[in-house]
């Protein structure tokens, strides 16, 4: 009997064969058939072992050494609580994707940039949870990068997706930076790079706030941590729609893994201090992304910002955990955590549905800008339907699963008057208060993308001849909303699936939620809250069947047709509808003017000239204007000054070298 | 006790003397007196390296001894006159920082590298400790004679006085096997015969060995 870790990279490999596979297969007509249905296969193999893991009790972590690598160190792999519970949030995605791949991967044109590279991806990320020592975790974060970026790529002529890439190429090499300094402080000057030896290694405060701040960079950025989301926005949505679940449903989480792993698991017990940090960057990212989510008008585009807010809010619950790991309160902290985790696997669910969704919207119609969509509910209703869960999940509205990961993340902030330290008192209610603002703005933003794309008139011919997609797409869809509500309505089991995680992080756990009696969960106490999602579904289905029902029993059953009311205007055009740019409007107004020095322009025509008005949006995106663009500029400044190096004479290149020895030499011999 | 110490202060003296003769190629402002320091410098390597065998009682440094002497001291000075006296370049030689300049840097150097080299070995044989601090003055000496020449040379002289910087501080330590030493001073001679021909396809094309025609062919400014 092979170990579970074995097991697990038995699968890896199977990936990787079926990457090498599709090289060869990618332009053969069965090619994508066999590629996604085998990774399918493979993902739900490695799905079922990693839960096997997860539920089977207790169990002693298992390691793996692989002579790979570097000569005499090996690549050692590991398998535990916490990677179990990520390998089912990679796996359950990957193989959802793989699904959706079958029937979206038929309209791809350029199969052979897409086949090889997608289990690949997947086999990265598998790769970097099962990680047990720094160079191997490296290698394999850098290999999954890679991949993603060669998806990023795939439609490399489609305008803006170069651009993309190579960001997300330069941001990537940034964040591998950051993780290399890490693990180099982690190390320590033993140099032992196993996690085992840097687990038992005591680290001084100074040395952990710099990998706290190198790890908020590398991991960070990876995760869409504001301000180091910039790629993220332009990336995600380049690639094809499954992918772009995966990187948005999955990659951001193994991106938080691996902040978990390094700041919970390797740095020992954590001081408050780092704990606000992360509330503070946590609570700012939620609110920043959803606020550039409302802005955003590509369907694919405001998915990723939505991104951004969910990492923000699991930043805002780890911060939560640690704050009260810190001051050894267990329990609180064990609430936070779960919830955290509870979070990562609600999103990884609801974010895969809502780019399946609008993959199937770009199938059908070729538009991702919401401004030239409507109506779709006619045509696509099964979409529609698991689009309208998604949305619902996504801002957290009961019964859905949404709900109750932020509804654990609020029993947490409200534990905060425990907290010893002023500024943690002060701080959690405020950072709270932010993780309302965004759970709101949240729903506000979904309403936006619910209402545009498939309430309404259609706006565009694509929109009006648009047919629903294929079954397999919508199985894909169908399973993934059943999953949101399945664990909407029964949180119990979930949360005591991620119990072993926080035993093994935080050495302690909720209590046992499957003998609440009537499936409800109660967190902490009863007196302190609890909540059945099961109860809260059947009174929604009564309340609402009763009202359909005294509806159609006591209201009128002739059907009129009438002319809607046109504010005045007789025969108004799709155009003239509610768009998402009205519909944001608002908020605009009230965030945007500091956030995005957000201007409207109105110009409008002399009386008598019979040209249109027009309404023109002024947005800047700060982050990349006063952020990004002053440091490209230096980059460029420094490397036309640095390319004068290139045409020196040979006296100069030896003096140079002579110079910089001496340099040296002299640094040696003023600091030893 | 007393044979140590002879032994200490004669290889203390012929390092030493390495390190005095680097300062003569410093303002030797004639090639061929340049070719004779240089000669001179391997011929107090070859002393301080067999002196070396001697007192380590390590009879395979007397064959790095006999290369120092015969290769160094006798085949490439020799050579290099000739190839000196064929390109008709023996009048002249302009160093281009002036020699009093040239002369304080290389005490400047000197002293970082005692100052350096004392204080990094500070536990080591004290022998070994004062050889690695003059060959690394040797080593810094030879770089400063490339970077202040223009002809290319006085910059291979340079370059060998650097490489015989090394050998000192390779034979000053004890346990160095022959065979390192051996496939150093070859590539060293292998080096000299690849830049003697550079040299003549260097003239034959510019008419000249001064390295700045080069620049010029490049189109840059000096």
């Amino acid at each position: 009997m092979m170990s579970a870790v074995a097991l697990q990279m038995v699968g890896v490999a199977g990936l990787l064969g079926l990457s090498v596979l599709a090289i060869v297969l990618s332009r053969s007509k069965f090619g994508t058939a066999v590629i996604y249905s085998a990774t399918m296969v493979v993902c739900l193999a490695a799905l079922a072992n990693a839960l096997r893991w997860l539920l089977g009790g207790p169990a002693d972590a298992a390691g793996l050494i692989l002579p790979v690598g570097l000569p005499w160190l090996g690549a050692h792999f590991r398998m535990d609580a916490l990677a179990a519970f990520f390998l089912v949030v990679v796996n359950l995605g990957g193989a959802a994707a793989s699904l959706y791949g079958l029937g979206y991967g038929r309209h791809e044109h350029t199969p052979h940039r897409v086949l090889p590279f997608f289990p690949a991806f997947l086999a990265g990320m598998n790769l970097v949870v099962l990680a047990d020592d720094a160079f191997s975790y490296l290698l394999c974060w850098e290999f999954m990068s890679l991949a993603s970026w060669a998806l990023v790529m795939a439609h490399h002529r489609e305008a803006g997706n170069a651009k993309a890439g190579y960001i997300y190429l330069v941001m990537a090499s940034f964040g591998t930076l950051a993780l290399l300094l890490a693990f180099g402080l982690l190390a320590g000057p033993t140099g032992d790079y196993g996690f085992a030896a840097i687990r038992n290694t005591p680290h001084t405060p100074h040395v952990a706030a710099l990998v706290l701040i190198l790890m908020l960079l590398g991991a960070g950025s990876k995760a869409g941590l504001v301000p180091l989301h910039v790629w993220l926005p332009l990336a995600h949505p380049a690639a094809p729609s499954h992918v772009s679940a995966l990187m948005s449903g999955v990659m951001t989480k193994v991106a938080i893994y691996g902040f978990i792993r390094v700041v919970f698991d390797l740095l020992g017990q954590p001081s408050w201090p780092i704990s606000a940090v992360v509330l503070g960057i946590g609570g700012i990212t939620a609110v920043m992304g959803i606020l550039y989510a409302m802005m955003e008008s590509d369907l694919k585009r405001l998915l990723a910002y939505s991104t951004i807010e969910n990492v923000g809010i699991i930043f805002v619950s780890l911060g939560l955990a640690l704050a009260f790991q810190a001051n050894g309160q267990k329990l609180p902290a064990a609430l936070a955590f779960t919830a955290a985790l509870f979070h990562v696997l609600n999103h990884s669910f609801f974010k895969s549905l809502l780019f399946f969704g609008a993959g199937a919207v770009l199938t059908s119609t070729g538009e991702r800008d919401m401004d030239k969509l409507g109506g779709l509910i006619h045509r696509m209703p099964l979409t529609s339907f698991v689009m309208l869960i998604g949305c619902v999940a996504i801002s957290a509205l009961p019964p859905f699963n949404g709900f109750v990961s932020e509804w654990l993340m609020f029993q947490a902030v409200l534990q905060s008057p425990e907290l010893p330290q002023w500024a943690l008192k002060i701080m959690v209610p405020a950072v709270g208060a932010m993780l309302a603002l965004a759970a709101a703005l949240a729903a506000a933003c979904f309403v936006k993308v619910f209402g545009v794309t498939f309430l309404g008139r259609p706006r565009s011919p694509a929109a009006e001849t648009a047919v629903e997609v294929d079954r397999i797409s919508l199985a894909a869809m169908f399973i993934l909303a059943a999953l949101c509500l399945l664990a909407g309505i029964l949180p119990g089991p979930v949360m005591d699936a991620l119990s072993p995680v926080a035993v093994e992080i935080l050495g302690s756990r909720l209590p046992v939620q499957a003998h609440m009696p009537w499936l409800s969960i109660v967190p902490m106490s009863e007196s302190r809250g609890s909540y059945n999602g099961l109860l809260v579904m059947v009174f929604i289905a009564i309340c609402a069947s009763s009202a359909v029902y005294f509806i159609h029993r006591f209201a009128s059953h002739a059907l009129r047709r009438g002319p809607a009311w046109g504010c005045g205007f007789a025969d108004s055009v799709p155009a003239a509808q509610y768009s998402g740019g009205s519909f944001a409007q608002p908020i605009r107004r009230v965030f945007g003017t500091l956030l995005f020095h957000a201007r409207d322009h109105v110009d409008m025509p002399a009386p008598g000239d019979t040209r249109p008005a027009r309404l023109r949006i002024e947005l800047h995106d700060l982050v990349w204007e006063k952020l990004y663009q002053p440091i490209s500029g230096a980059v460029g400044f420094s490397a036309d000054r640095l390319n004068r190096l290139q045409f020196l004479t040979i006296r100069r290149y030896l003096s140079l070298v002579f110079a910089t020895l001496v340099t040296l030499l002299l640094v040696l011999a003023i600091w030893s | 006790m007393q044979m140590h110490s002879l032994a200490f202060d004669v290889s203390h003296t012929l390092a030493g003397g390495l390190v005095l003769i680097s300062f003569m190629m410093l303002y030797q402002d004639r090639l061929y007196s340049l070719l004779n320091v240089f000669a001179l410098h391997a011929l107090v390597l070859a002393l301080s390296v067999a002196w070396q065998a001697y007192i380590q009682d390590a009879p395979h440094l007397y064959v790095t001894a006999v290369i120092a002497l015969v290769f160094k001291a006798l085949v490439i000075p020799v050579g290099l006159h000739r190839i000196v006296k064929q390109l008709g370049i023996h009048r002249d030689i302009e160093s281009a920082v002036g020699i009093g300049m040239t002369m304080l840097a290389g005490m400047g150097l000197v002293a970082l590298s005692m100052v350096l080299m004392l204080r990094v070995t500070a536990d080591a044989d004290p022998l070994a400790r004062e050889d690695l601090a003059f060959a690394l003055s040797v080593v810094l000496l030879g770089l400063l004679v490339m970077v202040t020449r223009r002809n290319a040379v006085s910059q291979v002289v340079g370059f060998m006085s650097l490489e015989n910087g090394l050998v000192l501080a390779a034979t000053g330590a004890k346990g160095m096997p022959l065979v390192v030493e051996i496939s150093v001073a070859f590539s060293i001679l292998i080096a000299f015969i690849v830049i003697g021909i550079f040299l003549f396809r260097i003239r034959e094309r510019f008419d000249s060995v001064d390295v700045s025609a080069l620049d010029d062919f490049r189109g840059e400014r000096r």
